[in-house]
């Protein structure tokens, strides 16, 4: 990550290409347990969008005060401050947001997203970079979030954003299984099929693995060699 | 020339069979037509409308999802068919067509072509299509009301029997066997589809082993469950879609065990869960869901009961004991 890429670059690649969830297959769990209904995956989009910008920006900032070795537990310090924050915000002002995703606002805490791009690139690069990367990862994952939510609430209850739009008169039911887990996992197979399809045809290298040079086993690992020589080197001396 | 012919060895396979793919799935549809018949004798005309979108559904979906797949075409080895007959036999006579056809879809494309096609499918096509129906439509999937002369609009046998007893109001164990009760198309008539299966054991294409042991594990867990009494045993073994399960489905090659141990391993499994779900469950029936979950766990069973080539020295349980021990002492040491 050391060459500078367009700011531009660093907000797109999370849409498509490094979408998060579809990409990268992070935060597999908040995806699967509130994307049963639109409003709750906007919702929790916009939440965790809010704390991986805000968490990017302020770990940025302190990169090169957070000694290596205790970088994890200082990340997790920051991300739940800013998590807190956008909790008793929701709370206040979007009661019923906070009843629908119950326990998975807290849990944003331990988002991988949030804390993978901590680890993979806010801990690298300049603030500026590192608020477009949260930016475009934030928009991917909300993007990812509402595709989900779209499919599982149109085929599971025939309504969108609680608006019904198969009536009752008609002879076709919804199918209940798409708000049911097998549902879930159903449409987040198709969802990463089709994002794999747009990513390949655009000619770009099958999902590749982010943050491998944060891995503890870097050092050793005979992987990460081959893309790109600079990286690992730079990655072994910090 | 000809000579030069003979001698020459072709590579392998040297040993070749008549039975093609195109010929099994030949004969399962042959040894389903019994239960077709009986099914339209006893729910009318509405049995072979579902019937025939089901099997036309399901034909269409393979030929497009080939071909939007760019593979070679597979609809000439029938088994789209046969999938599309299995699953109009889990459905009840008034299903609505849209449920029906989409049931055969959903088999065909999600459950087999996005596997891979024939031979590549995890589960049984037809038995995930019916799962999936259920869990989506539960009140269309369970409508047994039926205008039909010879069945009387009721609950099924099994929902009765759920109490644990045989009752006053279940059809008497004649009707229960020629099929004059209440249920899904294909599986009512215990006679025809047992016909059905002995025509198959005697062309060879299915081992008798799983529907046996299957049977014979529901009705040993029956017979426990009601305390010994031999009607009640009767009455679960011909009630549900325990026969239709048991010959037709469990029996997929695809999706059943290839060794004989594999197959009485699979086949206990598929008749205790089916047993458990019927006696605790809050379904009545649980064939179908028994039947998935093994074909789950066919791979499994199947690294388990791997042949031994012939040849290979015995395995000496003695020695390899021993050497564990030792391993333990030295790793201790």
């Amino acid at each position: 990550m050391a060459e500078k890429k367009p700011l531009i670059k660093e907000f797109t690649k999370g849409l498509i290409a490094e979408n998060p969830v579809l990409r990268l297959v992070l935060g597999t769990c908040p995806t699967l347990a509130v994307s049963t209904s639109v409003t709750g995956a906007i919702g929790m989009g916009v939440a965790a969008s809010i704390v991986l910008i805000c968490s990017n920006i302020v770990i940025s900032a302190l990169r090169k005060i957070i000694p290596g070795k205790v970088r994890i537990p200082a990340y997790i310090v920051i991300i739940a401050s800013f998590v807190t924050i956008v909790q008793m915000l929701v709370k206040a002002y979007a009661p019923a947001i906070d009843e629908s995703l119950g326990v998975y606002l807290p849990l944003i805490v331990v988002n991988c997203i949030i804390l993978g791009r901590a680890e993979a690139f806010a801990g690298k690069n300049s603030v500026i970079a590192s608020a477009f990367d949260g930016m475009g990862m934030g928009v991917g994952f909300t993007g990812a979030l509402l595709a989900m939510a779209l499919i599982r609430e149109f085929f599971g209850t025939g309504s969108i954003a609680g608006i019904r739009i198969i009536q009752e008169a008609w002879p076709i039911d919804p199918m209940i299984i798409f708000i049911l887990p097998p549902g879930g996992f159903f449409a987040f197979g198709i969802l990463i099929a089709v994002a794999n399809k747009i990513a390949e045809s655009k000619g770009k290298p099958k999902a590749e693995l982010h943050g491998c040079e944060s891995c503890p086993m870097a050092a050793n690992c005979s992987l990460i060699k081959a893309p790109g020589e600079d990286n690992v080197k730079e990655a072994t001396v910090k | 020339m000809s000579v030069i012919k003979k001698l020459t060895v072709s590579a392998s396979p040297h040993v070749r069979s008549p039975q093609t793919s195109t010929g099994i799935m030949l004969d399962v549809i042959i040894a389903l037509v019994p239960a077709l018949i009986a099914s339209v004798v006893i729910f009318g005309y509405k049995a072979l409308l579902v019937t025939v979108v089901c099997v036309i559904s399901a034909v269409l979906a393979e030929y497009l999802s080939r071909k939007v797949m760019k593979r070679h075409q597979t609809i000439g080895d029938l088994s789209a068919v046969v999938t599309g007959l299995l699953l109009a036999f889990n459905l009840p006579s008034e299903i609505p067509l849209w449920i029906a056809a989409l049931g055969s879809v959903i088999a065909i494309v999600v459950v087999k072509q996005m596997f891979g096609g024939i031979g590549q499918n995890f589960v049984n096509p037809a038995i995930a299509a019916r799962i999936i129906l259920l869990v989506s439509f539960p009140t269309a999937m369970a409508n047994w009301a039926t205008d039909s002369k010879f069945v009387m609009t009721s609950a099924t046998p099994l929902a009765s029997l759920k109490a644990g007893e045989v009752t006053e109001d279940l059809p008497s164990l004649l009707d229960m066997f020629l099929g004059r009760h209440g249920g899904s198309l294909g599986e009512v008539c215990a006679l025809a589809l047992l016909i059905g299966g002995i025509y198959l054991i005697a062309r060879k294409v299915i081992s008798p082993v799983i529907p046996l042991v299957f049977v014979g594990t529901v009705a040993a867990a029956m017979f426990i469950a009601g305390k010994g009494d031999l009607e009640f045993v009767a009455y679960e073994i011909l009630s549900g879609g325990l026969l239709l399960g048991a010959i037709f489905m469990a029996t997929d090659y695809t999706t059943s065990p290839v060794s004989f141990k594999g197959k009485i391993i699979f086949a206990i499994g598929c008749g205790l869960i089916t047993s458990l779900i019927r006696i605790f469950g809050s379904l009545p029936e649980g064939v179908s869901f028994s039947i998935i979950l093994m074909n789950i766990f066919v791979p499994h069973i199947e690294k388990l009961t791997t042949a031994k080539p012939f040849g290979t020295p015995k395995r000496d349980k003695k020695a390899e004991k021993a050497a564990k021990k030792e391993k333990k002492e030295a790793a201790k040491a």
